[in-house]
């Protein structure tokens, strides 16, 4: 495939250079948000929106920011963005500033975004640095709604709210799944991340062994790494 | 005084940065290899975040409020934060070369743990006063140099020891960190 071309990059930004997968970026908001499936969702929109807006804002500028202080004006970029997409949040979809609260102004600081800006905003055109911050911005919506569900199935039974599992109650009697509560608090996420990324080690190492180039998109990334039969559908 | 002492408890122990609040996650998986170098870490950590939420603190209170600028405390304190460490980063080469070597490596990377900004953003949303958010900053990073050099000491003993392929690296320091978790739990009684 062509380089730099927009449809090249969003499969790069989704599958190819996964943020949370294959980059192990942006860590903080992956562990910290992913309580459920909605959350994840939320939380990867508002960063996609906000890559996007801050890689075609610093690729248009790329020519008038000098290189020493080509930090802080980024940082200065992407603040202003974080702050206009979080009066916009408190102000359409109250309810989900309520749910991300600090983590909304702390994506100035997610490692996605000025990572992105520096290694490819900043030395490329504006509309394949658009596409570059949209196909990353959805990898990484991808890889948290996976990691949110996955939490909210096994810690309260359902997906997006919606319960998949009946509940046991011993109250009435009834047989049912008992949550395990414990992979919706903090603990959870670090046991479900882990998990994760022992599924990828094991991909790749099964690559190497049958000589398959493990930079294969095919083989890792992406909801194809998650091991979670729900996200098949998904596979880029 | 009192008030002082619950928030010390709560900010290091109960409500860990690092393990319950998910802040600063990348120091504390990437530079927990050997005590030495994690010790180092919480030392830079401790005295960034202190002087910057004290810094944060006194220009929300003095300068961003009387003049109704709140809206602006992200990009304020962010640029504040980024000044600060390159500043003490001079400071330090030039008049206390033995701590600049110590620290040297670390200092940079703080800019970008969000730690740092986290506590600037808590003690807004908590509406602290000046001390005790130069307070509320010293127990976080205090909090944040206890699980960084605990796990420090868990992975130089993990080393050594038969762990499946797959799981090696990566996971492994994720799971201790969940069962690191689990154990901070029992700090939720205090308060």
């Amino acid at each position: 495939m062509k380089k730099n071309t927009p449809s090249e990059r969003l499969i790069n930004g989704i599958i190819k250079e996964n943020p949370t997968f294959v980059l192990m970026l942006g860590m903080c908001p992956t562990l910290a948000i992913t309580t459920s499936a909605i959350n994840g969702i939320g939380m990867g929109l508002t960063t996609t929106v906000i890559l996007a807006a801050s890689n075609l804002m610093i690729s248009l500028l790329r020519n008038f920011i000098p290189d020493s202080v080509r930090m802080p004006a980024y940082i200065v970029v992407v603040a202003s963005f974080v702050t206009i997409v979080q009066m916009l949040l408190q102000g359409f979809i109250p309810f989900l500033y309520a749910s991300l609260g600090i983590y909304i102004p702390l994506i100035v600081v997610n490692c996605i975004i000025l990572g992105r800006a520096e290694a490819y905003a900043s030395k490329n055109k504006p509309i394949p640095s658009l596409f570059d911050g949209i196909g990353m911005g959805l990898g990484f919506t991808l890889s948290i709604t996976c990691i949110g569900a996955v939490r909210e199935l096994i810690g309260a039974g359902s997906i997006f709210g919606r319960q998949i599992l009946p509940l046991a109650d011993a109250a009435a009697g009834k047989m049912g799944y008992e949550p395990v509560t414990i992979f919706i608090l903090a603990p959870g996420a670090f046991f479900v991340l882990a998990f994760l990324s022992a599924i990828q080690n094991k991909f790749k190492l099964g690559a190497a062994k049958r000589g398959i180039d493990p930079s294969n998109p095919d083989c890792k990334g992406g909801c194809a790494s998650c091991g979670n039969s729900m996200c098949s559908g998904k596979r880029g | 005084m009192k008030e002082l002492l619950l928030i010390i408890v709560s900010s290091a122990l109960v409500n860990n940065v690092v393990l319950s609040q998910f802040m600063g996650l990348c120091p504390f998986l990437g530079v927990s290899k050997t005590t030495d170098t994690a010790a180092g870490m919480g030392g830079a950590v401790i005295f960034v975040i202190t002087l910057s939420s004290f810094v944060t603190s006194v220009i929300y209170k003095l300068i961003l409020q009387p003049l109704d600028l709140t809206y602006l405390q992200t990009i304020v304190f962010i640029l504040i934060i980024a000044a600060l460490v390159q500043f003490v980063e001079m400071f330090l080469k030039k008049s206390m070369p033995s701590l600049y070597k110590a620290l040297g490596v670390y200092l940079p990377l703080i800019t970008t743990n969000c730690a740092v900004l986290g506590v600037a953003l808590t003690n807004v949303q908590k509406d602290y006063n000046i001390l005790e958010g130069t307070v509320n900053g010293f127990a976080t990073a205090f909090g944040f140099s206890i699980s960084i050099v605990l796990m420090a000491g868990i992975r130089e003993k993990i080393a050594y020891n038969d762990i499946p392929e797959s799981f090696q690296g990566f996971p492994t320091v994720l799971l201790t960190a969940g069962l690191m978790a689990i154990a901070f739990f029992g700090f939720s009684g205090l308060i």
